[in-house]
């Protein structure tokens, strides 16, 4: 269980500053697949990267299964990350590495054995559909499957939270849904909490049990995916939507 | 077709000692600027507002060597570092006396280079390993070097061709190499055919080094593929 408690996020010194966020409640319970929608620039990818204090948040308490992670050491933190999963917007694969190595590379930072990493890297590849492709490198395969091969990166530490920034919005329609099936699976069979950022209501709709919708630093509207889009209360909601405020 | 042969008969060891003396004094001397030069480029990366551990006291010192080292001409600071070179290697002479100043002289520039390497690496890629739980060691060696190692590999070969210029001034002060027989012989005996000889020499081991650099470059680089 993830819970955020009033936490704010402001950027830029005295004179500059920049309120990307702005006292957020949240809480996503295990087995969600969770939803963060918004306007580009309304702060979503700031507050994913607080939950793994990528982004250090100027105030409040971030919760992983009761832990507060503002409050962990360096390494402590380090440890913390390795439970937690993530994949971006544009995979983020390591260029000069095969996919193999590039699904082992988090067993890599803790030594772990390497045949015992090897072994657990293609048993992912085969999760992900890609088993053929371990020695292929990231430039030879396509978006979506780059975007399984950091899915399977994602997964080899065994995270029990998944954080996905606009995992798909570098994706064609089709390569989207393919996508998002894997997720849902993943979800499903491997009970991993998935924490997706969105901004697009298809993706949204198709995938999240519940959602939050944020605007300008500040959750505008939360709640079961249905609840939210049927009876949008916010007018950001109501806009997103498509509906007149 | 005889003059050649009686030419090399006469100046083919003199030629062939003094470019083995080159390559030795440039091989070194870049050997030793990396040694020194990696951590430096590293060191300015990581202190950076933006890098891994900002440090503003640091990345600015370390900016000001850089800065001054590559800004002394080399041929001032051969002669003005010989008590130094005397200090290091014990006579400021011959191939020992050469690589001192030369790597004094590289190690700024190969601290820059590596730099401009590492900075070409995505930030997200950096940002990728730290939400695996990479640490900042982990960091700079298996994603800033790894990532960058073609770049790096350039960058040698850049670097070996400069020093190659700088040792052949450094033959002026009787550095000994290609540098010290093209101004013995072809600047203070007239021999405009020895002149020739090694410009002939400079210019084809150039041309080697590039090449290898570039053809290692692109075959190390998985991008192209
Ligand atoms: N490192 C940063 N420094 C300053 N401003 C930032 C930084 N990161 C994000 N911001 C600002 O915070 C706001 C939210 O950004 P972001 O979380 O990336 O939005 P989203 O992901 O919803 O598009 C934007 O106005 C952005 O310019
Ligand atoms: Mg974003």
């Amino acid at each position: 269980m993830i819970q955020i408690e009033h936490l704010s996020k402001t950027f830029g010194s005295e004179e500059t500053q920049h309120h990307a966020l702005v006292d957020i409640n949240l809480t996503i319970n295990d087995g969600d697949i969770f939803g963060i929608l918004g306007e580009s620039g309304a702060g979503k990818s700031t507050l994913v990267r607080c939950m793994n204090l990528l982004e250090r948040p100027t105030q409040g308490k971030v919760l992983v299964d009761g832990v507060d992670a503002t409050q962990l050491s360096d390494s402590q933190l380090r440890t913390l990350r390795r439970s937690i999963g993530m994949i971006f917007q544009n995979f983020s694969l390591f260029q000069q590495r095969s996919v193999l190595s590039n699904v082992m590379f988090p067993l890599e930072l803790v030594r772990a054995d390497a045949k015992q990493s090897e072994a657990r890297a293609r048993e992912l590849l085969e999760l992900v559909g890609l088993a053929d492709k371990a020695n292929a490198y990231p430039a030879q395969l396509s978006g979506g499957q780059q975007q399984r091969v950091a899915i399977a990166r994602a997964l080899v530490n065994k995270p029990r939270v998944m954080l996905c920034d606009e995992a798909t919005s570098a994706l064609d329609t089709i390569t989207t849904r393919q996508i998002l099936d894997l997720l849902k699976d993943i979800n499903r069979e491997l009970g991993v909490t998935i924490i997706l950022i969105t901004h697009s209501l298809v993706v949204a709709r198709y995938i999240c049990n519940r959602v939050a919708v944020i605007d300008a630093g500040q959750i505008v509207e939360q709640g079961d995916t249905a609840t939210v889009f049927d009876n949008p209360t916010s007018d950001v909601a109501r806009a997103l939507l498509g509906l007149e405020g | 077709m005889e003059a050649i042969s009686a030419f090399f008969n006469e100046y083919g060891a003199l030629l062939a000692g003094g470019t083995w003396d080159t390559i030795v004094m440039t091989g070194l001397s870049t050997l030793f600027a990396y040694v020194l030069g990696i951590p430096l480029g590293v060191a300015v990366v990581v202190t950076s507002p933006d890098g891994l551990r900002p440090n503003r006291a640091v990345h600015t010192i370390l900016g000001w060597i850089v800065n001054i080292g590559r800004s002394i001409p080399f041929i001032i600071l051969l002669v003005a570092i010989i008590p130094f070179t005397r200090l290091i290697v014990g006579t400021s002479l011959g191939v020992p006396g050469a690589i001192v100043p030369l790597v004094v002289s590289a190690a700024p520039f190969v601290g820059r280079m590596v730099e401009q390497s590492l900075l070409e690496v995505d930030a997200s890629l950096v940002e990728a390993a730290e939400s695996f739980g990479a640490n900042m060691w982990q960091i700079v060696t298996k994603v800033l070097v790894r990532e960058s190692l073609p770049s790096l590999i350039r960058g040698v070969a850049i670097t070996f061709i400069a020093v190659f210029g700088y040792s052949a001034m450094a033959g002026m002060v009787g550095a000994g190499g290609l540098g010290d027989i093209a101004i013995r012989y072809g600047y203070q005996r007239y021999q405009g055919d020895v002149m020739i000889a090694t410009i002939v020499i400079l210019v084809v081991l150039v041309q080697i080094v590039q090449s290898l650099g570039d053809l290692a470059a692109h075959k190390l680089d998985k991008r192209n593929r």
